[in-house]
């Protein structure tokens, strides 16, 4: 544990300047995931005639600027590279170093955080000026929330992530069973739609699941959505989601792991 | 020309061979290709249960959008995307040598290299939600609109094309190129919503530099009776002009390219 402590620092400059390195790709990556902008364009369009549930315009714009923030941030994409590993075995070399491998993949996702955090403050400053800030709340409590889900929501989303990477190792169509998580991620997370404008068994059926507690949680925080009560309450939820993931992956990663052979030398 | 055509039927009688050998693969693909289809309905769904006309769309009007989708989404992940990923694969290996030394057009050759045939599902769920919505839109189309939706259908799969060309000819200069297909399917997500739902930038943007409205908006458009001879027509001459660009870029890329290996 110390031990990983101690390189955790040192990972995480490894992964930053690999970042800036392919700085380019990581540009195009982040690019693809411009569905928000193009779910704002459309759905404050709509609103303005009317208001569509409880949202106008400007509360759609805060809605979806917050969405892709909170995307850039939680977000975790090591499932592709996790596979590559696995199947190529070059998992192996992972395996050789003194810590925890899934702390290696782990420090590498988040390491991108300043990168992701860099592209996500133009975003928020366009979004504060666009709606003079009408929506984000100022309470500092929620603020506080806020953070703690947006560290909650990469918690789970690394873990789950991790899970279905680990997969790869018993299943060789892994990719398909992280297409279909990715398919109820983009209907119950409030990723495309915020889950209000939903019929109510929908709401309670992606209350229930998962996919909320990745997205729409932190940006309903931000966007005044939850009142105090409410966003701790959701908040514990999402924690206990979250930590029940990690024991999960951690379990799974001990039992799988030695299902691995890695080819060549 | 004849040659080319036997050609193409050869390499799609291939492509069906080679699908049919993982028989389960393509079972589970044709179903998960279903699913998808209702799945990705949702939003949609979702947005017309609040209101009733969206910028002039009723919702089966808009579905007849979305079976366009539908359709053009398997053109382009079935027939285009496949052959060009191996190109990008032939240009980091230095193996286009082996492609370009065959005695016909390479651009043809790189293009009709392998097809999904299990991609077919995609046709048939177009199918049946255009059926769907024509049935709810009440009053069948004429004949002379089928023909112009079936002709600006052939003008948006040639669009597609084009586009995938011109990001295939941009593979000679970054090799890396994956993620280019990522960001223009991630665009063309945005294709299942009719084009005049959009204002601004975004308008224009999915007009002139990626047609996504003549991929699939004009044709159910067309299909409705709600386009106009002229912009049908522009539609065409504009799918001509992407294709000879798509051609030029195609041409001087492969100028730029020098083997990788030996």
């Amino acid at each position: 544990m110390s031990r990983t402590l101690k390189a955790f620092p040192t990972l995480l400059r490894i992964g930053l300047a690999e970042a800036i390195a392919y700085r380019a790709e990581f540009f195009i990556w982040m690019l693809t995931m411009t569905m928000p902008l193009i779910m704002l364009a459309l759905m404050s369009t709509l609103a303005e005639e009317a208001p569509i549930g409880n949202f106008d315009s400007p509360r759609f714009v805060s809605y979806y600027l917050a969405t892709l923030i909170v995307r850039q941030l939680a977000s975790s994409w090591m499932v592709w590279e996790m596979m590559r590993e696995i199947r190529e075995g070059t998992l192996s070399m992972r395996l050789l170093r003194p810590i925890h491998p899934l702390s290696g993949y782990a420090a590498e996702s988040l390491a991108s955080i300043p990168m992701r955090a860099l592209f996500s403050t133009p975003i928020a400053l366009i979004a504060l000026y666009a709606t003079s800030g009408r929506d984000v709340t100022r309470d500092p409590a929620l603020i506080f929330a806020f953070v703690l889900s947006v560290a909650g929501a990469w918690l789970l989303n690394f873990c789950i992530s991790s899970i279905i990477g680990t997969l790869a190792l018993y299943l060789d169509s892994s990719i398909a069973i992280w297409e279909l998580w990715l398919g109820g991620f983009m209907i119950f997370s409030g990723y495309l739609l915020p889950l209000s404008l939903f019929p109510p068994w929908f709401q309670t059926l992606a209350h229930v699941l998962p996919f909320s507690y990745l997205q729409a949680l932190p940006v309903e925080i931000i966007t005044g959505l939850h009142g105090r009560s409410g966003a701790f309450w959701e908040l514990g939820h999402q924690w206990l989601y979250a930590l029940s993931a990690l024991g999960a992956m951690l379990l799974f990663w001990q039992r799988a792991i030695k299902r691995f052979s890695a080819f060549g030398g | 020309m004849a040659r080319y055509f036997r050609l193409l039927l050869v390499r799609l009688r291939v492509s069906v061979q080679l699908g049919s050998q993982y028989r389960s693969d393509f079972l589970v693909g044709g179903v998960m290709a279903l699913f998808w289809l209702s799945w990705n309905l949702v939003p949609m769904w979702v947005v017309w249960q609040k209101r009733p006309m969206i910028a002039g769309w009723s919702f089966p009007e808009a579905l007849l959008v979305a079976a366009w989708f539908t359709l053009m989404r398997g053109v382009l992940e079935g027939a285009v995307q496949p052959s060009l990923v191996a190109v990008v694969e032939h240009i980091r290996q230095g193996t286009l040598d082996f492609v370009l030394l065959k005695p016909a057009d390479a651009q043809f050759l790189v293009s009709t290299a392998k097809f999904e045939s299990w991609r077919a599902a995609d046709a048939i769920g177009a199918l049946v939600i255009g059926g769907y919505a024509l049935h709810r839109v009440a009053h069948p189309p004429a004949a002379s609109a089928i023909a112009v939706a079936l002709l600006l259908t052939l003008a948006g799969a040639a669009v597609l094309y084009a586009v995938a060309i011109v990001v295939v000819a941009a593979a000679f200069w970054v090799v890396r190129l994956d993620n280019l297909i990522y960001l223009f399917n991630s665009i063309f997500d945005a294709a299942r919503w009719p084009l005049t739902v959009f204002r601004g930038f975004w308008r224009i943007l999915f007009t002139f530099i990626i047609p996504l409205g003549l991929i699939t908006t004009y044709p159910a458009m067309a299909l409705l009776n709600k386009l106009d001879w002229p912009t049908a027509l522009r539609a065409l001459g504009g799918a001509m002009l992407f294709v000879a660009l798509a051609r030029v870029a195609w041409t001087r890329a492969l100028k730029h390219y020098t083997s990788a290996s030996s």
